[in-house]
């Protein structure tokens, strides 16, 4: 599995991202936004962080970065994309994904540890997983309140796409549960093909039981095979 | 020139004729004001330099002591951290998120120009009541301002301190401290040396935003503060986070001689300190300095504080090295003048010498003032009040909760939620323990961090209440199973001008200063913020201490909390605590009074000791200190995950012994099967530790020889604690 990285400027995470598959025993290289191919690479991460500040609107700019179009060929071509935080912000602004990531319910910044259900685990992504498993991961985000239209959200749900929902500890995927105000808890969701996944929550940073966990290590061990 | 023109610029009509004096010659109105501000109080630290000298400064650790942008410590295997604390007082009064924004952002630069990768941001905030709505708001922009700033450049908020009195209503304390890892080959050091090298500046444009803030900060807030609102500058993290990384490539690049943020009084500042610490002289045509807005006078030019930019000289021939860093990143680089061996800083504009002034007068030669200081009434009669008639005034359950809903005492969730703590996935120990805990990557090691100042001692004893931030930042950095390396420092008071502050400056710097020999633990440098005064009143004395620890095996990162049922649990120093300044007289009694026992700093140290050799041998399961609210506190605070029971000895008075304050008590857990070398270690080194009881159940529950203290449910008692800020903040 060859790796890239893409490192926007305001990118945060993509060291974190280059530090998980450190542990999980792989190397990625880091590709700085200003290159134009993604050839040769199997998996592109777009990592968290604030790209261009997340001025404008988040991960409005970043879409314009001179690597996206051949990301989206990627894409196109069924290779794997893995947006996280605003990675997933990114994805949805591009078009690779539907919907759009809104102002948290609460309009505050949240980073606190949070209970995930595993919705769909027949994807390349998650298949490490048990089908319903609740995984424990961190989210980090003001803008991560998931929206779609009623057609959309239909789409999604009756095609399985919703691949991991924000729910209790109890597992519920109810108000309690749902830390931001997404449309039916969603967390992460993946394209018609199963090939682009965005997800709001960072499994980089449950990858180690010292940093709060091994929760996330499941789709890095999905994604190795 | 009037003499309104220098006086209102904040130099005295004295310092005026030493100026003149010094320059044989009248001073340009430029002149005046780069002489204004570099003679602020707030540049020149003019009334504190002779206090501060009498800090405890080297070590077999310290790389770089005060002086610089930020201290350096030595912690093995070629590799250093830096830090420092500063403080955003004055701007986060009257434009909170900005004003903490900015606060955080400045100390950031003052981190990675040292050529260190900034890892950490503490913050130890103070305000007014949140009973006042002014209050509530600044507290909320102040928040926002912090997480806004450090979440999109990337640097988790890993920690701090937060205390709500009404000495701080209308003057809240925002300070900010920054920690960075770097390796001993890339220390880098804000000095322009070599004639003939250039001088370049990076970064942001340069505009009219902050001129003036380091005067105004030198000044009491008044009504009129309000209007000083341009002197508030405005944070871009996205451009800093740019800033940032393009810095550390020149660093490492091995292409920079000396580098340098500009914070304080821009471009003034940043050139005469460098040039100072060279011993060299800096020549700059402003013509070139790039700006943001049109039209600006070189007075404007000097005195502007746009933020995210810095000062960097370049060896000769480097010039396009560092525009290529830049350039990729985005930023702009641009030569603006070169180093000189005359000793000058020399403006020109338009081909013409604006200004001419002998960098010496501006750094080394600054006045030094030696204020008179005299001890307040207050002290006197607050130390007489007798506190033996306490009674509680509601049940020990009552009170427990009601102190579990102070917002001083509650947990700090509702503000670290918005910061993100985990970001560079090396957070070990998150915020709400004793301490903050980071990873040193690939090196096995760990760095514990803290804030600490109980502000309210310090108003009633400075002296013991400098001592006791020092020592309280120990014991937290000790319960983490880390050892205290060394201290910064942020000197929060009111006006020096006032002999009775002067008094309490002196005071608590003492008090700094002999717990931190009792400790050994430098200090490598700080800040100090003085006027901190509105028309009402003069804050609480506030020295705050910024502490790092290290764990030399992060393996034996010791829990702040119960982490299961089942567990001896043990009462380590005196069973009854002191009433005198504690939380519980303040909220129930309104007492702010009460006499303080001299601070045994060598006992505190031995009882240090202890904790660290009993975690270094694997005997504690949890550690944790009793301080704010008390024994019942501490234990509320334990029982994240697991009830608790404790047993006094018989016949404890329950007021001191669940509510009382004071130093070197501490909860310990002792791990399965260890609890007797537990007690064989404290016998040796005659430590007063007793078995009070075991963790389990659902219940906290205290009694004293088997009589009944109080209890109450876990869940009930955690729920105060952890939702009682919250709530006050969306109410």
């Amino acid at each position: 599995m060859k790796i890239g990285i893409v490192r926007f400027p305001g990118s945060n995470c993509e060291t974190d991202c280059l530090e998980a598959w450190r542990v999980m025993g792989c190397e990625a290289d880091m590709l700085w936004h200003r290159e134009t191919s993604v050839r040769g690479y199997d998996l592109v991460v777009l990592p968290g962080g604030f790209s261009y500040g997340d001025y404008l609107r988040t991960g409005a700019i970043a879409r314009f970065s001179p690597i996206m179009p051949d990301v989206i060929r990627h894409a196109r071509e069924g290779g794997l994309v893995w947006g996280i935080c605003n990675g997933f912000q990114i994805l949805t602004e591009c078009g690779l994904l539907p919907g759009a990531l809104l102002r948290n319910a609460g309009l505050s910044f949240i980073c606190a540890p949070q209970c995930l259900r595993v919705e769909n685990n027949a994807t390349v992504f998650t298949r490490a997983y048990a089908p319903g498993q609740i995984a424990r991961m961190p989210i980090n985000h003001g803008e991560g309140n998931y929206y779609i239209d009623a057609a959309g959200l239909e789409e999604l749900e009756s095609e399985g796409r919703v691949v991991f929902r924000y729910v209790s500890a109890d597992g519920a995927a109810d108000a309690a549960g749902n830390p931001n105000g997404s449309v039916q808890n969603i967390a992460g969701i993946i394209s018609r093909e199963g090939n682009v996944l965005g997800m709001m929550p960072h499994p980089e940073r449950a990858v180690e039981q010292l940093i709060g966990g091994e929760d996330g290590r499941g789709m890095f061990r999905s994604l190795l095979g | 020139m009037e003499a309104q023109v220098w006086r209102e610029m904040g130099l005295s009509d004295e310092e005026y004729a030493a100026i003149t004096a010094r320059l044989g010659r009248e001073p340009n109105y430029l002149e005046v004001g780069i002489f204004a501000v570099m003679w602020s109080e707030h540049c020149s630290y003019k009334t504190s330099k002779p206090v501060l000298r009498r800090f405890p400064t080297t070590g077999p650790r310290v790389l770089q002591g005060p002086g610089e942008n930020a201290g350096i410590l030595d912690i093995g295997d070629g590799l250093a951290v830096a830090f420092k604390m500063e403080s955003h007082n004055h701007p986060s009064a009257i434009e909170p998120y900005q004003g903490a924004a900015t606060g955080v952002g400045g100390i950031l630069r003052d981190i990675f120009t040292m050529g260190a990768r900034p890892v950490a941001v503490l913050d130890a905030l103070r305000f007014g009541p949140l009973t006042e709505e002014s209050n509530k708001l600044l507290f909320r922009g102040v928040v926002q301002g912090i997480g806004g700033y450090g979440n999109s450049i990337g640097i988790p908020t890993v920690g701090g301190d937060v205390y709500f009195d009404a000495a701080f209503s209308g003057n809240p304390l925002v300070n900010a401290m920054a920690v960075g890892l770097l390796r001993h080959a890339d220390i880098a050091t804000g000095a322009a040396r070599g004639a003939g090298n250039p001088v370049m500046i990076v970064g942001a444009r340069t505009g009219r935003d902050g001129i003036h803030g380091a005067t105004f900060a030198s000044v009491e807030l008044t009504e009129e503060s309000e209007s000083r609102r341009s002197a508030v500058q405005v944070g871009d993290p996205f451009m800093e986070k740019l800033l940032m990384e393009a810095c550390l490539e020149l660093i490492q690049a091995g292409v920079l001689v000396g580098i340098q943020d500009m914070g304080a009084a821009g471009l003034t500042c940043s050139s005469a300190e460098m040039a100072g610490r060279g011993g060299s002289g800096i020549e700059m045509n402003l013509d070139l300095v790039p700006r943001r807005e049109t039209g600006m006078t070189p007075y404007e030019i000097m005195l502007s504080e746009s933020q995210e930019r810095m000062l960097v000289v370049p060896k000769t021939g480097c010039e396009a090295r560092v525009e290529e860093v830049l350039t990729r990143w985005d930023l702009e680089a641009t030569t603006i003048g070169r180093v000189t061996d005359d000793g000058l800083l020399r403006l020109t504009e338009q081909g013409r010498v604006v200004a001419e002034i002998p960098v010496a007068a501006l750094t080394d030669e600054a006045p030094v003032y030696d204020r008179p200081a005299a001890q307040p009434a207050y002290i006197a009669e607050l130390r007489a009040a007798d506190l033996s008639g306490l009674r509680l005034r509601l049940s020990p359950e009552e009170t427990l909760l009601a102190l579990l809903r102070n917002p001083t005492v509650a947990a700090k969730s509702w503000v670290y939620r918005q910061y993100d703590h985990q970001v560079g996935t090396n957070t070990a120990a998150l915020p709400g323990g004793d301490a903050a805990v980071l990873r040193v990557r690939g090196a096995g090691k760990g760095l514990a961090l803290t804030t600490d100042c109980n502000c309210r001692l310090a108003y009633m004893d400075p002296y013991y209440g400098g001592a006791w931030a020092v020592a309280e930042a120990a014991q937290n950095i000790v319960c983490t199973g880390a050892r205290p390396i060394g201290i910064t420092d942020c000197l929060n008071f009111g006006n020096p001008e006032h002999p009775e502050v002067f008094w309490q400056f002196t005071e608590a710097c003492a008090g700094v200063t002999a717990a931190c020999l009792a400790f050994d633990t430098p200090v490598t440098g700080g800040n100090v913020s003085f006027y901190n005064e509105t028309p009402e009143r003069a804050i609480y004395p506030a020295p705050m201490i910024g502490m790092v620890g290290l764990l030399e095996n992060i393996g034996k990162i010791c829990p702040n909390v119960f982490t299961s049922a089942g567990q001896d649990v043990f009462l380590l120093g005196e069973t009854e605590g002191l009433l005198a300044g504690s939380e519980y007289a303040s909220m129930f009694e309104g007492l702010v009074a009460g006499a303080l026992p001299p601070l045994d700093l060598a006992a505190l140290r031995a009882r240090l000791e202890f904790i660290l050799t009993a975690n270094e041998r694997g005997l504690l399961a949890a550690a944790h200190d009793i301080t704010e609210g008390g024994l019942a506190v501490a234990l509320t605070e334990m029982a994240a995950a697991t009830g608790v029971r404790v047993d006094l000895p018989a016949g404890s008075a329950v007021l001191p012994s669940l509510f009382g304050e004071g130093p070197g008590r501490f909860i310990l857990a002792a791990t399965a099967g260890a609890e007797r070398e537990l007690a064989a270690l404290a016998a040796e080194r005659e430590q007063p530790l007793r078995r009070a009881g075991e963790t389990g159940g659902e219940e906290l529950i205290v009694t004293a020889g088997g009589a009944p203290c109080f209890a109450l449910p876990r869940a009930r008692c955690r729920a105060a604690y952890e939702n009682a800020l919250g709530d006050i903040m969306l109410a």
